[in-house]
Parts: C-alpha cells; sequence; structure tokens
C-alpha cells in the first residue's frame, strides 16, 4: 500500500518545495517503476523468455527441426496464409463498413456501429461455435465450411473483423469533406476523388488495422477450434499445433512452433510502429 | 444551366452506389455476425426455457460459473491495480526506461493465448525449477487457480493501463497541484481529484477486462489441466459438452456467454459518451 501512495505523488516538486519531499518522492518513484517492473516480469516476460530459451533447447539445429516437421511447417505455412486472406478481406470490407458507417444513414445505424464490436466482447470458442450453427453440417442455408479451410478463414474473418473498420472510421469522421467537394467541382469523378483525395488519407490507418488485424490472426486459437475439426496437414493451424504439442508433452517442440509466431507478430507490430512514426514525421 | 444537370445525375448515381454499398456492407455484417448468432440464440430456445434453465443451473455448471468468476475478479483486481499505478507512473512522472516499459507493456496482445499458456507452464509447471520450489512450499500454480489467474492477467494486462493513460495526460497536473498547495496529501489528492476524473475510463478498462477475463480459453485451457469439476471454467465447460455431443448443453453456456456479452457492449457504449463530456 505504501509503495502505490507513493506513486501519486504530484509531479512538479519545485513548486512545493518547503517540504522535504523530494528524495522521499524520488525513492517513491523509483519502488513503484520496480513493482510495476517486477509484476510485468513475473507475469509476462519471464515466461516467454522462457518459451525461447526452451526453443533453443536442441541448439539452432533441433529449433529448425522442430519448426520444419511436416506437421509444424503445414500448420505454420496454413496460419500465415489464412491470416494474408483475411488481412486483404479486412483491408477491403473494414474500409467498406467503416464508410458506410461515417457517410451513410440508414435506420439502426447506431445499433450496426454497436455491433461491430461484438467479436472482441463474444469468447472466442463461443464465436466458433455460432459459426459452426450456421456454416456447419447442420447448416440452414446449405453451406458446409466446417472441417475445411475456409472454415479457418471465416473463423478469423469473425474475430478481427473490428480491427480496420475502428482504426478506419475515426480518421474518416475527421476527414475534411470540403476537400472532396473541391475536387468534385474541378471535375474529379466519384473514383478519381476518393483514390486521388480520400485513400491517402485513410491509408496509414488501413494498413493500422490490417496489421493488427493479422497479427491477431496468426495467434488466434478458440474460435478455429470447433470450425476447423483440426486435421492436421489440413486444417490444423499454428496455435492449435502447439496445444497438441504440450497435450503430447513435446514442450520444446511446442516452444518452438510458438516463438516463430511471436517473432513474426512482433516483426508486423513493430514495422507497424515504425511506419506510423514515418507518416507522422512527414505529416 | 449543363451543371445543374450535371449535378442531378451525379446525386443519382451517388445515391445507387451509396445503396450498393450499404447492402454489401450490412450484408457481410449480417452473414458473419448476426444470423450466426441469432441462429445460436434461437436454436437455444427451441424446446422452451425449462431445458436451458435446467442446463444452466446444474451443479456443473453452477461449478464452472464460480470458476470463471473467481478468476475473473482476481483478475480484474490485480490489473485495476498495476493499471492505474504504471499510468500514473507513465503520465505523471520521468524514469529510466520508461519507453521499454511503456512498450512492454503492449506486448501480450502480441502473444498468442497457446503461447501465454505454454509460457506460465515453463516456469510454474511443477517440473520446472520455480514451479517445483513453489510445489514443495505448497503452493501449486499450474493446473490450479494460481496459474488460471495469472495466465488471465497475462492476456488482459493492457485494458485498464491503455484507458486510463490518454485521460491523465489529458486532464493535466493543475487540478493536483492546486490540492497539493492546500495542503492535500497523497491519498487525498488521489481520492479527491484524480480519481473522480478518470473514472469512467477506468470503468471503461474495468469493464474490458471483466469481459475478456470471462470469455478467455485458450490460455486457460492450457494451463488448467481442464479438470471437470476443478477447473473448469465456463469457456471450456462449452468445448466439453460440445465434444461430447451434448449440443443443447453447450448452446445453453453459450447463450449465457453471449447475453453476457452483450450486457457488457451495452455497459460499454454507455459509458463512451460520458468519458468524452469530461
Amino acid at each position: 500500500m505504501a509503495a502505490s501512495n507513493a506513486l501519486l505523488d504530484p509531479p512538479d516538486a519545485a513548486t512545493t518545495d518547503r517540504r522535504p519531499a523530494p528524495v522521499r518522492r524520488r525513492r517513491g518513484v523509483g519502488l513503484g517503476v520496480g513493482l510495476a517492473t517486477t509484476y510485468l516480469s513475473l507475469v509476462v516476460l519471464i515466461p516467454l523468455a522462457a518459451v525461447a530459451w526452451r526453443a533453443g533447447h536442441g541448439g539452432a539445429g533441433g529449433f529448425w527441426k522442430a519448426v520444419t516437421a511436416p506437421e509444424a511447417a503445414a500448420a505454420l505455412r496454413l496460419t500465415v496464409v489464412s491470416g494474408l486472406i483475411v488481412a486483404l478481406l479486412n483491408l477491403v470490407f473494414g474500409t467498406l463498413i467503416a464508410w458506410v458507417l461515417v457517410r451513410d444513414d440508414f435506420h439502426g445505424k447506431r445499433i450496426v456501429d454497436v455491433l461491430i464490436d461484438l467479436p472482441f466482447a463474444l469468447p472466442t470458442i463461443v464465436a466458433g461455435l455460432v459459426l459452426l450453427a450456421l456454416y456447419g453440417p447442420s447448416s440452414p442455408l446449405g453451406v458446409h465450411l466446417a472441417y475445411a479451410r475456409a472454415g479457418v478463414v471465416l473463423a478469423l474473418l469473425f474475430v478481427t473483423l473490428p480491427f480496420v473498420v475502428r482504426t478506419v472510421q475515426p480518421v474518416l469522421l475527421e476527414l475534411d469533406q470540403e476537400m472532396e467537394e473541391a475536387a468534385a467541382s474541378l471535375g474529379a469523378g466519384k473514383l478519381t476523388t476518393f483514390r486521388r483525395v480520400v485513400l491517402p488519407n485513410l491509408l496509414p490507418a488501413m494498413a493500422a488495422g490490417t496489421a493488427l488485424a493479422f497479427a491477431r490472426a496468426i495467434s488466434e486459437f478458440g474460435s478455429t477450434v470447433l470450425i476447423s475439426g483440426n486435421l492436421p496437414f489440413k486444417t490444423q493451424v499454428a496455435s492449435v499445433h502447439i496445444f497438441n504439442q504440450i497435450e503430447a508433452d513435446n514442450t520444446t517442440g511446442a516452444a518452438a512452433v510458438s516463438t516463430v509466431l511471436l517473432v513474426v507478430s512482433l516483426a508486423v507490430l513493430l514495422s507497424l510502429d515504425v511506419l506510423q512514426r514515418w507518416a507522422a514525421k512527414r505529416a | 444551366m449543363p451543371r445543374f444537370a450535371a449535378s442531378r445525375t451525379a446525386t443519382r448515381t451517388g445515391r445507387s452506389s451509396r445503396l450498393a454499398l450499404r447492402v454489401v456492407a450490412l450484408g457481410y455484417l449480417a452473414l458473419l455476425l448476426v444470423l450466426p448468432v441469432w441462429l445460436v440464440a434461437w436454436r437455444t430456445f427451441a424446446g422452451g426455457v425449462a431445458p436451458v434453465w435446467h442446463s444452466l443451473t446444474s451443479p456443473s455448471t453452477i461449478h464452472a460459473f464460480k470458476v470463471t468468476g473467481i478468476v475473473a475478479l482476481c483478475t480484474v483486481v490485480a490489473n485495476t491495480v498495476f493499471g492505474v499505478g504504471t499510468a500514473l507512473l507513465l503520465v505523471r512522472h520521468e524514469f529510466p526506461g520508461k519507453r521499454a516499459l511503456n512498450a512492454l507493456i503492449d506486448l501480450p496482445l502480441a502473444v498468442s493465448p497457446v503461447v501465454v499458456g505454454l509460457a506460465l507452464i515453463l516456469i510454474y509447471g511443477r517440473f520446472e525449477p520455480v514451479g517445483g520450489w513453489l510445489a514443495d512450499h505448497g503452493v501449486q500454480m499450474i493446473f490450479a487457480l494460481p496459474g488460471m489467474v495469472m495466465a488471465t492477467v497475462f492476456i488482459s494486462l493492457p485494458l485498464v493501463v491503455r484507458e486510463v493513460v490518454p485521460v491523465l495526460t489529458e486532464i493535466g497536473t493543475d487540478q493536483e497541484q492546486a490540492a497539493w498547495t492546500l495542503g492535500a496529501g497523497r491519498i487525498q489528492t488521489f481520492r479527491r481529484i484524480t480519481l473522480p476524473a478518470i473514472r469512467w475510463a477506468l470503468a471503461y478498462g474495468v469493464v474490458l477486462t471483466l469481459a475478456r477475463a470471462l470469455g478467455e480459453y485458450g490460455a486457460v485451457a492450457v494451463v488448467s489441466g481442464r479438470l471437470v469439476g476443478k477447473t473448469q471454467t465456463v469457456t471450456l465447460l462449452v468445448e466439453q459438452r460440445f465434444q461430447n455431443f451434448d449440443q443443447s448443453g453447450a448452446y445453453a453456456a453459450s447463450f449465457a456467454l453471449a447475453a453476457i456479452a452483450v450486457v457488457t457492449l451495452v455497459v460499454i457504449n454507455l459509458l463512451r459518451p460520458k468519458e468524452s463530456e469530461i
């Protein structure tokens, strides 16, 4: 308790320097930083480091062998390819939905706007279950996507829906429509206006949303469990493969594939960060 | 005159393309979101309310809800304390390593839930040095509640921090300094000035954390060992019932979780406008 109180100091000691507080205060901040770092380390950093450590258990050769084992390689390939497909579909449909939510007007728009966040609130296992109800063997639509790669893509589309919509929507809201009117009055057609005026402004947000959707898609587990049927070489994604390896007590193999997943999603998020800094600097 | 004619055809084509876009967007959302969820709700109650009620009040379901509730509650408390404390550190203080801490907080968002489970097993599992030492001293982490809480804390770590930081930055320090000058202590300043200012953002973060904790599946599936009647949460119950061909049982539990999700959405949307009033 004492430590968390120490965190609450007002920042500017200079204005009230009659108190002998600065030294104590600095110690309080140090204690707070120490506590926060310890908490983060115990829960997140040390365990994640252990994954990388375990992946290197069998040396570089062992790591390479675990990652290129036929089942692991197939799972990783399916994960990255379906992640890319899902990211692209999200880029198109997410931008389109954001556009409709901002520029269009119809009854129930507010409800649709709220519904966009449903995939974030709904447990992933329930997401898989509801998709299996409509697109599974007993589908009332007669569309059977379960236990096929299309089912994996469908599940990933469901859980990643909000990313692009929620990053593009605020930018579109802020966008000055006068620019578009100016372009139109100068004779630009609808498509030209969109391509030359709107799109350049939306691109950073679209890229950010797509990258986040990709990172989420390659690490997704719960929603794919039921609908994919987890058939090795066919519908088994990397996280399901990792899960099976843990169950089979092959933690070293699981750690190797986990490390690949971690590196890919960190690389995506880091390059997004670099891209955003670069865009902010240019703007 | 020609200008008028041109603009009129422009609005007409504008209207039809707008309608086309609307149909595509709403159709996509209907097929992906609304119809599947509606179908499960409809099938859940196909046999009336009684069997659903019966399934939801069965001892195993009640136990699963208890386990989920305990894990979610511990997670919310831990991440709220950590979240507010860290947000205050990041916004109000300078210290070496601040940028690193800021970046590392977002790390859990990039990690697959299964990898979270694996990571915790590799440290706190009984056959690892740390987990073995803890087990010798009577603390079992993996296949027990502490490990499940830890996994859920990991998954939802950034949510409170990321809601509170922007509000703390925006309100600035004027009022806190005024209170400080007038002789208020640290706790008093926090309770009377800072907390009221961040309360909606904090509530938003807490609701997000709670929803995430109630619905977590992957990390908990790895860490809990899925011991029926002991460490089984509601999401694990849904999976187990579904695999055992107990579809109505799986649907009933899913419906309960989906109802919680919808309530969460409504609460979040009620909190949102208030946040901007500050």
